[in-house]
């Protein structure tokens, strides 16, 4: 340590940072990276990255940077609330837990006597599913899901219904090989420091990053190239540059005999019940055509010769033709070609065809060879790994449209048709994926005789017989999922509960119970209603929704909503586990599982005005109020609570013999892994360990994961799959064909005539583009039909027929989208002292020549219409976005009153959302504002004209009776103040 | 002591990778963090929840556009849709000059830079809050803490840099440390064999506005030429049929599983 | 950059208290040996010793008022090897000397060669002094090289000259005070219409070098990219830092031009109507020169504010 010179103060180099220092897990967002918490005399000093952690190795983002802020922000809730006033008012009553798990407890026992249906519990950005979803599943109601509908559902599906596996943050690019890696409408992710680590890694290895994105920051703007798509095209693009694939003949049929179906045979029956389903042998396993001997085989035999196209007869007389021969029918067709696309994607087509010529070299001109031996599925060794180096990565640039869940499809035929599915050098599988396509586990539908469910109430529909339909095929869910509006809504429709609930649609519920979802604000669409129906009554005075139990931390705009609130602890208060249950934090090379303890008693952790909090985790809540509900799996044969908390839940309860919440240090010897019995010290070992477990898999293991025999018994050891089978990735997808076969009228099962055309329609087994609703629909009601149209049915009927796009005059000209701020984490970053300088305010940007069209300058105020509201708003001008489309950072504008900050803060009076202007609806009222396949919601879909705003006060229009929730004091922060060594001397107060 | 010392064989800075930096403030607010704490702390924060929240930050993140030009081949394709070449992140802090006017200004020897390693420093006990230094530096990377009434910049983590408390391998500072994308880098640039200052000239690392005198000690790498127009012939272009194939064309691939 | 009210005052009186100052010295010093005339000029030159002592002084307080830690003040004095703020300060306390030196002799000192001697000695340092404080509270500026306005060279000059004009306005009014009435009473308000017209003329020529000169680099210079077209997409920060507003202030063009005009109105205009008024009329001198000094004093305040006001740093480039 070099010294101080003479004339130069001494410093104390070498500071200590902290008399204890704990290791556990970040929740400022759901990245879930491990963190150092630095402690000096009872507070925080510092909070850094783990640098042995597998998510983040040692770096932190913003957000878990200021997680000192977040923890200490003057918004925490302090004690349980009973609401006095009305609701929305804001006006509460503190009480006792007692008194409130007995209010809660009162109103929830009658319901599950009556009908558990009657409760709705819906979490938002929760981590808990593994618990929640079980808790639900104990209660007996169908009708719990997760923030997944509203999120990335499209992805999620999209992907499992293809790959077995998907996107999000359950696979990742090959960061150590990739050449080529096109990131597809992401802004920030989910897996948000594990991406800027790998996008770092390859800015080293000097490989060619794609940006698919109508705007160009964050990761866009270190793309080597980007292309500035029009919002919700990325499917015609995608299918244009599978055109030209198929045209240049590079595509990877040996990879999709081996691993896909392209060989397996599909009847054509045209008007049969089997029509379009795999033609099957007669233990019902598919079958291909065996060039050598000229007759059907076993799809997944080995040392035969499948063809891929062709048509062919089977022994029955059927007729088939391999997936293949669908594929290249369809995406050879001219109207994909890129000059056909171009205008509609906003892409020029020689760049179109430029990139896919370069998908071509990257991926078959220099393959990745690791010299690696492995054992594939059936026993067949193999000297080395051969992979194709392009990786795609995708998130809700692609979902978050009506037409997402076809175009995640479409982006994973892609990579299908490149052979570049967990090869050295492409997209990878992070354990538990891959599983079957698509995962064996269907959502839970009747009740046993101890009122619980027969299983989990989310899970995957693979044909008519899972929906949740009575018999008249009205929905079950009071969210419609999985009905025939939204059959394969995999992760529940949190988007459309209030309104439904509020309606009574399909039946009035009791009480809805919410956990962290800041529904009546940005993660509502409709926000202005969405508030009115939480607060209307029916004629006899009553709220038509009975009750609202909501679990938050901090005082959003939700808390105003409930009749009791369940205050949380902060993140570092309590425990927690990230489960493979739930959404682990594995990567490509192992599987791992983390938790949170606590850093922090609450009771120790005053609020801002000095009071004690009294607040508990969230789950060891619902555990209690399980036990106090009798609640099978809750209470013992005692009817004692079984769980003392959730700390003895996360070790204790067993989900199926040896599988818990957490697969590290399992067995009575602590030396089991995966699977094992309960192990009393488990907890005391994660913490030991730095908060986490990671099982690494075995080298030959961790490529071919779908057909690696090393992967698939490793998996199947751990209790990821059933049995070591291989997975078989999907092109085409069976189970939409057995929607579209009963929308025909097959089956026993079928569609209500008002929802045939649509399943119909939209039930494709093979990707397909159709303009997405909002756009469709707001511009066939214009009265003036635009020349061509001839009446296509968006939304219900025929995709091929809608109007054109282009430079027709479309109504709502402009596409309106939100990207997620890297600083911010939704509406619950506002609260940080130190985020919030960062940005307090949003604007609107437009690029300059859309500004100038409209008469807008830079700074000036302008109104935003859409076909369902208007928001007045400040513009910024700027050129690195699609000229059609304008976009702000999301969830930055708050409620006045809300996230203890002043009335006058920016964030409420010049900061916006843009949700007040997103429908929860289509146009045309007729569904929710969803795709038609998984119900996740289309907030993308927004389709907006601008003009400059007339009598603008500086003030961002609508604004919302401020909430009474008391501010935080303006005296400045001095934070650290005490911390600094030696101590202040003579600074200023 | 204002007066510079003599230059020192040690040049400790950051190295600032341009190419890779997303923009995602983690080195802004890490650098808040450590620092609150730390021998430039607290850094306060005035109307923290209130209408105009302004607090002291030692490093802060710009974006920018930057204009097409033919240089990076990207003008032809840009210029079409009015678009600019690239969306730049900036972050900016301290540069820890080798000849700084903020140290000379100062009328206390609150402001200095350090013998040994180079590091500008204020020292608070002495400042006596006259900004003087904050006008001097070109960079802005001073910022003033009305409440403190006292200097506060870049301390180059040097609490951290030789904490024996630290791992070794984390004695860098917070927002390297931070940095998601590795985009910053910490080191001896007066050592021409030290890993920044290779990755400095393997980069043609730039120093910001030399033209001032101020001989920053920090280097910014700037963007790696864009490869957008960047055509696939080079690599040998795949054939593209003239008339598009039927899906007979693959009757006859003979394939095995 | 932020005008700030504390340092406008402190240059604007200070800048005038020494400008009397140095005219007093220069007085002394001219007249030490006139044993006939110097009785006469006691009364003035006490007062206006006074004067210039209270102005600097005031000044001086005034910038304490801008420090963050006035209580270290004295700190300030230690880095006079490098800083043009810590020279300032030891002048302005080593200007008092021969100040008081000068009181205490003239009130004091029994009148003689000795006395005659160490008067002219005084003068001579006080004079000195006084300007060199005022050069240095222009180098002040004049050294920074990321406002390009200060760095010009009629900084110092002006400086200079609004300091010896004020001061000299001051020395008028006390003279027509103090003294009994002597010459033809146009002369003083002439000699200030001069001066004015010198120095609007140097100001004039200032800011039409300010309006033409940009700043030392450009944007893409700033982030690095030199050559490139850069443009602003988003700062770091949605509301203020101290950066921008200390050093990202800016004052529109409009009001600029109209205070120019203002300032220009009373460097010029006042003593020239004075002039006018004491040259045609009878006027009372007194009230006269006493509107011509606060004028004066006045324009140096207005242009002192557009000093700063339209002073650009280059850390704008990154706003
Ligand atoms: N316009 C537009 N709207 C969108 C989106 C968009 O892209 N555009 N994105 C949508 C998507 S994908 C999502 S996921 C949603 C997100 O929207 P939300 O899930 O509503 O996100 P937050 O606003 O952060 O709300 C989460 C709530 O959890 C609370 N909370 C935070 N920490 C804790 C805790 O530890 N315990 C408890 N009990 N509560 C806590 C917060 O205080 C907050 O009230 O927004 C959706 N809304
Ligand atoms: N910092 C931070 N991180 C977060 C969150 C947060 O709030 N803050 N939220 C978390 C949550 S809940 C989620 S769901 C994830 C979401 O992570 P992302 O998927 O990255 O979410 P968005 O910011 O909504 O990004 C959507 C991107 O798609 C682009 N886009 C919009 N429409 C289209 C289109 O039609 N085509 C293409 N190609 N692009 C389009 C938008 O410009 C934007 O860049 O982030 C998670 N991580
Ligand atoms: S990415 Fe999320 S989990 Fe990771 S450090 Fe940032 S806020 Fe924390
Ligand atoms: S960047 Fe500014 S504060 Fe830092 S050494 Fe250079 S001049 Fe001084
Ligand atoms: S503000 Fe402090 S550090 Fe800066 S010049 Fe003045 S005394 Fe020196
Ligand atoms: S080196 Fe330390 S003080 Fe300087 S910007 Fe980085 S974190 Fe902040
Ligand atoms: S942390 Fe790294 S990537 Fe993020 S803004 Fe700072 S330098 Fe850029
Ligand atoms: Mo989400």
């Amino acid at each position: 340590m070099p010294a101080s010179a003479p004339n130069e103060p001494a410093l104390d180099l070498s500071p200590s940072p902290g008399d204890d220092v704990r290791t556990t897990t970040c929740y400022m967002c759901a990245c879930r990276c491990g963190i150092k918490v630095w402690l000096r005399n009872g507070k925080i000093r510092y909070l850094q990255g783990n640098p042995t952690h597998p998510v983040n190795r040692g770096v932190i983002c913003a957000k878990g940077a200021a997680g000192i802020m977040q923890h200490y922000s003057p918004a925490r809730l302090t004690k349980p609330l009973l609401r006095v006033g009305e609701r929305g008012s804001g006006e509460f009553r503190e009480i006792e837990w007692d008194e409130a798990l007995g209010i809660a407890t009162g109103w929830l026992k009658p319901v599950r006597e009556r009908n558990p249906d009657e409760l709705a519990f819906f979490t938002g950005r929760d981590q808990s599913q593994a618990l929640t979803g079980w808790w639900a599943q104990q209660f007996g109601t169908v009708n719990y899901a997760a923030h997944g509908g509203f999120c990335s559902v499209n992805m999620a599906a999209g992907g499992l219904y293809t790959l077995g596996g998907s996107f999000w943050e359950f696979g990742e690019p090959d960061w150590e090989h990739t050449r080529y890696l096109m990131l597809w409408g992401v802004a920030e992710d989910h897996d948000s420091n594990p991406l800027k680590l790998g996008l770092g890694r390859l800015k080293e290895r000097g490989a060619k990053i794609v940006a698919v994105n109508p705007v160009r920051t964050g990761y866009g703007a270190i793309a080597d190239e980007w292309i500035g798509i029009r919002p919700g095209t990325d499917g015609l693009f995608a299918f244009a540059l599978i055109h030209e694939l198929l045209r240049m003949d590079r595509i990877d049929l040996d990879y999709l005999v081996r691993y896909a179906d392209a060989h397996w045979l599909v009847m054509r029956d045209p008007g049969g019940a089997g029509d379009g389903l795999f033609a099957r042998d007669a233990e019902g396993r598919p079958l291909c055509w065996d060039r050598d001997a000229g007759a059907p085989a076993p799809a997944d035999a080995t040392g035969i010769s499948p063809v891929v196209a062709g048509e062919y007869t089977l022994p029955d007389g059927r007729s088939a033709v391999p997936v293949f021969q669908l594929v290249a029918e369809r995406y050879l067709d001219p109207q994909y070609s890129p000059e056909a696309v171009a205008e509609r994607c906003g892409i020029p087509a020689a760049t179109i065809g430029r990139i896919a010529r370069e998908l071509a070299v990257a991926a078959f001109e220099n393959p990745v060879r690791l010299p690696i031996a492995w054992t594939d599925a059936w026993g067949r060794g193999h000297d080395e790994m051969v992979g194709r180096p392009v990786a795609m990565h995708a998130m809700r640039g692609i979902s978050a449209h009506s037409n997402g869940f076809h175009t995640c499809r479409a982006l994973h035929l892609l990579q299908l048709l490149l052979g570049a599915v967990d090869t050295p050098g492409s997209f990878r599988f992070q354990p538990p994926y891959p599983k079957p396509v698509p995962p064996p586990n269907r959502p839970g539908s009747r009740r046993r005789e101890d009122g619980s469910l027969d299983a989990p109430p989310l899970g995957f529909v693979h044909g008519p017989e899972d929906l949740l339909v009575d018999a008249e095929g009205r929905p079950r869910r009071i969210d419609h999922a999985f009905s025939w509006s939204y059959p394969l809504a995999a992760h529940g429709m949190l988007h459309t509960v209030i309104r439904n609930a509020h309606a009574g649609d399909p039946y009035r519920i009791d009480t809805l119970m919410m956990f962290m979802a800041n529904m009546s604000w940005n993660s509502a669409m409709n926000t202005r209603e969405t508030m009115q129906w939480l607060t209307d009554r029916d004629a006899d005075g009553e709220y038509r929704i009975p009750r609202i139990i909501y679990s938050d931390a901090y005082a959003s705009e939700m808390v105003a909503y409930a009749d009791l609130v369940l205050p949380d602890t902060t993140y570092l208060e309590r425990f927690d586990a990230i489960s493979l249950l739930d959404r682990p934090i594995s990567d490509a090379d192992g599987a791992a599982d983390a938790i949170r303890h606590p850093v922090f008693d609450p009771a120790t952790q005053p609020a801002a005005d000095g009071r004690a909090r009294d607040v508990r985790g969230f789950q060891s809540v619902l555990l209690e109020l399980g036990a106090r509900l009798g609640l099978p799996g809750m209470v013992d044969a005692a009817g004692a609570p079984a769980y003392r908390d959730y700390a003895d839940y996360i070790v204790r309860h067993e989900r199926a013999p040896g599988v818990g919440l957490l697969a590290g240090w399992r067995g009575a010897e602590g030396d089991a892994h995966g699977k094992g019995a309960p192990n009393p010290l488990q907890l005391q070992r994660y913490i030991e360990h730095g908060g986490y477990w990671r099982e690494e898999i075995p080298e030959h293991a961790r490529y071919f994961k779908m057909a690696n025999r090393g992967y698939l018994q490793w998996a199947r050891g751990m209790g990821f799959v059933g049995a070591a089978d291989a997975i078989a990735l999907q092109l085409y997808a069976e189970p939409l064909q057995r929607f579209r076969l009963a929308a025909q009228g097959h089956g026993d099962r079928l569609p209500p005539a008002a929802h045939r055309g649509r399943v119909e329609t939209y039930f494709d087994p093979l990707p397909l583009w159709y303009e997405p609703f909002e756009s469709a629909q707001t511009a066939a009601a214009q009265p003036d039909e635009r020349s061509g149209n001839t009446g296509g049915d968006p939304g219900t009927g025929d995709p091929a027929a809608l109007p054109p796009g282009g430079d027709s005059p479309h109504p709502y000209p402009l596409h309106a989208i939100t990207q997620r701020p890297m600083f911010m984490y939704h509406a619950w970053g506002s609260q940080n002292a130190w985020l919030r300088q960062i940005a307090s305010r949003n604007w609107l940007y437009l690029h300059p020549e859309t500004g100038a069209r409209h008469g807008v300058g830079d700074g000036d105020w302008v109104e935003l219409e859409s076909h369902h509201g208007r928001i007045t708003v400040q513009a910024r001008l700027a050129a690195n976005v699609q000229p059609d489309t304008v976009w702000t950072w999301n969830a930055i504008g708050k409620r006045r009153g809300a996230w203890g900050l002043s009335g006058e803060a920016p964030e409420a009076t010049r900061g916006f959302l843009l949700n007040h202007l997103i429908s929860d609806l289509t146009p045309r009222a007729d569904y929710a504002n969803a795709d038609p396949v998984t119900g996740q919601a289309a907030w993308f879909d927004l389709r907006v004209r601008l003009r400059p705003a007339a009598d603008a006060d500086d003030r961002s229009r609508p604004q919302f009776a401020p909430l009474p929730v008391a501010a935080a004091t303006d005296a400045p922060l001095r934070y650290g103040g005490g911390l600094r060594q030696p101590p202040d001397g003579d600074r200023a107060p | 002591m204002t007066a510079l010392p003599p230059p020192s064989p040690k040049k400790l800075g950051l190295v600032i990778d341009l190419d890779t930096c997303v923009g995602c403030h983690a080195c802004a607010t890490s650098c808040k963090e450590w620092n609150a704490g730390g021998i430039a702390g607290p850094l306060v924060d005035e109307q923290p929840y209130g209408k105009e929240p302004l607090g002291v930050w030692l490093n802060r993140v710009h974006s920018y556009e930057v204009a097409a030009d033919d240089a990076d081949g990207s003008a032809a394709e840009a210029a079409s849709a009015a678009q600019p070449a690239l969306t730049l992140h900036f972050p900016r802090s301290c540069l820890h000059c080798e000849t700084p006017a903020c140290v000379t200004v100062c009328p206390t020897g609150a402001s200095y830079k350090r013998a040994a390693d180079g590091i500008v420093l204020v020292d608070e006990d002495k400042c006596i809050g006259c900004k003087l230094c904050s006008w001097a530096c070109p960079y802005g990377a001073r910022e003033y803490s009305e409440v403190d009434g006292v200097m506060k910049k870049c301390t180059l983590c040097v609490d951290r840099i030789y904490n024996e408390h630290l791992d070794e391998s984390e004695r860098v500072p917070a927002c390297v440390q931070a940095c998601p994308t590795r985009a910053r880098h910490f080191g001896d640039l007066g050592d021409p064999d030290s890993d920044v200052s290779k990755l400095v000239a393997e980069r043609q690392g730039v120093a910001l506005m030399p033209e001032l005198g101020y001989r920053p000690v920090n280097r910014y790498l700037p963007p790696r030429p864009r490869r957008a127009g960047e055509d696939a012939e080079a690599a040998g272009t795949p054939a593209r049929a003239d008339t598009a194939p039927t899906p007979l064309h693959w009757l006859n691939r003979i394939l095995r599983r | 950059m932020h005008p700030a009210l504390s340092v406008i005052f402190f240059t604007t009186l200070s800048g005038a208290g020494y400008g009397l100052l140095a005219w007093l010295g220069l007085s002394v010093l001219l007249l030490h040996a006139r044993a006939d005339v110097m009785p006469v000029l006691y009364p003035l030159q006490l007062w206006a010793l006074l004067l210039g002592l209270a102005l600097s002084t005031a000044g001086l307080l005034s910038s304490l008022a801008h420090l963050g830690r006035p209580l270290r003040a004295w700190r300030a004095l230690s880095q006079w090897r490098t800083s043009w703020l810590s020279r300032e300060g030891l002048l302005a306390l080593a200007t008092a000397l021969p100040a008081l030196a000068l009181g205490v002799l003239l009130l004091w000192a029994p009148a003689g060669p000795e006395r005659a001697i160490a008067l002219g000695a005084c003068g001579l340092l006080l004079t000195t002094l006084a300007l060199a404080t005022v050069a240095c509270t222009a180098m002040i500026y004049a050294s920074l090289p990321p406002i390009p306005a200060w760095r010009h060279p009629l900084v110092v000059p002006v400086y200079l000259l609004f300091a010896l004009l004020t001061g000299l306005a001051l020395l008028f009014w006390l003279m027509v005070l103090l003294l009994p009435p002597a010459g033809p009473g146009a002369a003083m308000p002439a000699t200030l219409t001069a001066v004015g017209a010198l120095l609007l003329a140097c100001k004039w020529l200032y800011w039409r070098e300010i309006d033409r000169q940009g700043l030392p680099a450009a944007r893409g210079d700033a982030v690095g990219l030199p050559g490139r077209q850069v443009d602003v997409f988003e700062r770091p920060h949605t509301e203020a830092s101290f950066v921008t507003r200390e050093m990202a202030f800016t004052v529109a063009r409009r009001h600029a031009l109209r205070l120019r005009l203002l300032a220009a109105a009373l460097l010029l205009v006042a003593p020239a109507a004075a002039w006018l008024l004491a040259a045609t009329a009878a006027f009372p001198a007194a009230p006269l020169l006493g509107a011509t000094a606060a004028a004066l004093l006045g324009a140096a305040f207005v242009e002192r504010w557009l000093f700063f006001a339209q002073a650009r740093h280059v850390v704008t480039l990154y706003y």
